[in-house]
């Protein structure tokens, strides 16, 4: 064995294992992949809202795969506030422009970005969102301005089917 | 040990032996020798053993009457609590014994911590002791789930984003341990099912847990082996069958206080409210046993760094072997590392503390100061201890300092020495 370096055993050997593992990784895979959203989870993927009876300044929150999604229409001065803060001021910086494609309405994941926690409306030391679990900070923007949370809450892909119905997802 | 030579005196026994020496491993359990100085906190391994097979039973019983899905969870453990005989008793039992396990374990835990039981030669019995522990608050965590509340929901989506701190993958993996894109009737399911699996996989590890204790035997009080062969040691029946039968009597006091007296108050009154995806309860907490490791997560600013302090915090206890570089085993012989002992029994206290209280202006500066000589404690005073600490000096046998023969009693001579009898 020690003077010849592979035989035509050792090659056996290697090519059944081989075929072993990719045996065994399709068996497991299966195992592995069934707890992914299965196809009925899925096919909730979108949820179309009536926004007519919103009014300026008031939120609603409707649900979009089990989560909660805010749907604001905000007013002159919290857009005004919104468009005003300084990109340096932010912790994760993006324009409010860049989160709400029609300035008065802001449609984002009611999801604090730490660890899943509902923000409550207009609390907190910016005029936006308030993070009860572990004292985050939202502005009026729902950008991240105090606490742990890393990032911004997140916006959903959304659009105006008319100009009463936001279809979200 | 005698187990070689055992033969069952029966002729039906002898032959049933030959074949499986189940009486031979009774014999050995019966004749095992236990250091005769072992004092009252070494009755634990019993207790635990005890809210283990109680929490089986229980559980077993409360799963013919829940239905694992989240429409009808919440309303099912109502009708545990109303309609099912006895449905009340048996849930406290379960809910409540969570509660005491924990307790019992942490007892269990700080004796070892005190009496060095986690050094050579029982680093693995320390090292499936840890992974025990873990797998107590993964099942304890899940357990909570399952009755479909407010915290159970909240607390889901809490420790489930804990994930998602993992750079990259930590999105996928969440949305994998829900099975959708949110906490909902998948994540449900798995968890009632990883919940009634984990408790076997305890089971099992105990039985790794007393085999890898059987091996080289008790630590005690003094810390010093045993001397073979010697009048160090006492059977196991029947001297600590009965000293663990009475603290087991008595700890089942305090269990039952809290089951028929105040089987609530270790719960939180949000519990009973519904899950509601679109509401978070205004203040989160987790059950007492978690909170010190809820309060290094939150003194931590940063996502990522807090999870990543929390998992060490309790990884670090399964590097204490090498982190504690004294020879001496017991704390009665090291006059500093008894000191720092209480002092971090006090820093895993109020961490504790501020786990409870919201993460703002005072208690989140304690819960910072409080990590930080967390870790300090394991990463810097223990190891730099093992080097400059001046022990007193050890007796010479567990005989000797019970009799108080040993020339090296009257140094050692403290309120712990007397403990023993």
């Amino acid at each position: 064995m020690s003077d010849k370096k592979t035989n035509r055993r050792d090659f056996l050997f290697t090519a059944t294992y081989a075929v072993g593992a990719v045996g065994v990784g399709a068996t497991i895979w299966p195992m592995i992949d069934q707890m992914n959203p299965d196809a009925s989870v899925k096919a909730l993927a979108s949820t179309e809202v009536d926004v007519s009876t919103v009014n300026p300044g008031k939120t609603i929150t409707v649900l979009w795969r089990g989560k909660p999604v805010f749907i604001r229409r905000r007013t002159q001065e919290e857009i005004a506030e919104a468009k005003s803060v300084k990109l340096e001021e932010l912790k994760h910086p993006e324009k409010d422009e860049d989160r709400a494609k029609d300035p008065e309405w802001l449609v984002m994941l009611g999801v604090c970005t730490h660890l899943g926690c509902v923000p409550l409306d207009q609390k907190g030391d910016y005029n936006g969102w308030f993070c009860p679990c572990h004292g985050s900070h939202y502005d009026i923007s729902g950008r991240i301005r105090k606490g742990p949370a890393p990032t911004n809450m997140e916006i959903p892909k959304y659009e105006f089917v008319n100009a009463n119905t936001i279809k979200i997802g | 040990m005698s187990d070689q030579e055992y033969t069952p005196k029966s002729k039906v026994g002898k032959w049933f032996n030959d074949r499986l020496p189940l009486l031979t491993l009774a014999n050995h359990l019966t004749d095992y020798p236990t250091p005769k100085n072992l004092n009252y906190w070494w009755t634990f391994g019993g207790i635990l053993t005890f809210c283990l097979i109680t929490q089986i039973v229980t559980g077993l019983v409360l799963a013919m009457h829940y239905i694992a899905h989240a429409d009808m969870a919440f309303d099912s453990v109502e009708h545990i609590m109303r309609d099912v005989n006895y449905g009340w008793l048996i849930r406290y039992i379960h809910a409540n014994g969570a509660s005491m396990f924990f307790l019992a374990v942490y007892i269990h835990i700080f004796r070892s911590l005190f009496y060095g039981s986690y050094k050579a030669p029982r680093e693995i019995i320390w090292i499936i002791g840890i992974i025990i522990y873990l797998l107590m608050m993964a099942a304890a965590f899940m357990g909570y789930v399952l009755p479909w509340g407010q915290m159970s929901f909240w607390g889901a989506t809490v420790i489930t984003n804990l994930f998602s701190a993992i750079p990259l993958v930590g999105e996928g993996i969440v949305t994998w341990l829900w099975g959708g894109y949110s906490v909902d009737n998948p994540t449900l399911t798995r968890f009632f099912t990883l919940h009634y699996l984990i408790p076997f996989l305890i089971l099992g590890l105990v039985v790794l847990h007393i085999w890898a204790l059987h091996v080289p035997g008790n630590n005690n009080p003094v810390g010093i082996d045993v001397k073979k062969p010697s009048k160090d040691t006492v059977p196991f029946h029947p001297y600590i069958v009965i000293k663990d039968g009475f603290a087991l009597l008595m700890f089942m006091i305090v269990f039952a206080f809290f089951v028929f007296y105040t089987p609530n108050i270790l719960g939180h009154a949000d519990n009973y409210i519904e899950a509601d995806p679109l509401v978070t309860p205004a203040h989160i907490v987790p059950e007492w046993y978690l909170l010190p490791f809820y309060a290094i997560l939150r003194s931590v600013p940063d996502k990522l760094l807090g999870v990543v302090a929390m998992l060490s915090a309790i990884f670090i206890l399964a590097a204490l072997p090498w982190l504690d570089t004294s020879k001496i085993r017991s704390a009665v012989f090291r006059p500093l590392y008894k000191q720092f002992y209480w002092i971090l029994v006090v820093d895993v206290l109020i961490l504790g503390y501020v786990g409870a209280m919201p993460a703002e202006g005072l208690y989140l500066l304690i819960a910072r100061v409080a990590t930080a000589y967390y870790f300090i404690h394991f990463l810097i005073i223990l190891p730099v201890l093992g080097y400059k600490e001046k022990t007193l000096p050890i007796p010479l046998s567990i005989t000797g300092s019970v009799l108080g023969g040993s020339t090296n009693f009257a140094a050692a001579k403290n309120k712990e020495s007397f403990t023993i009898k």
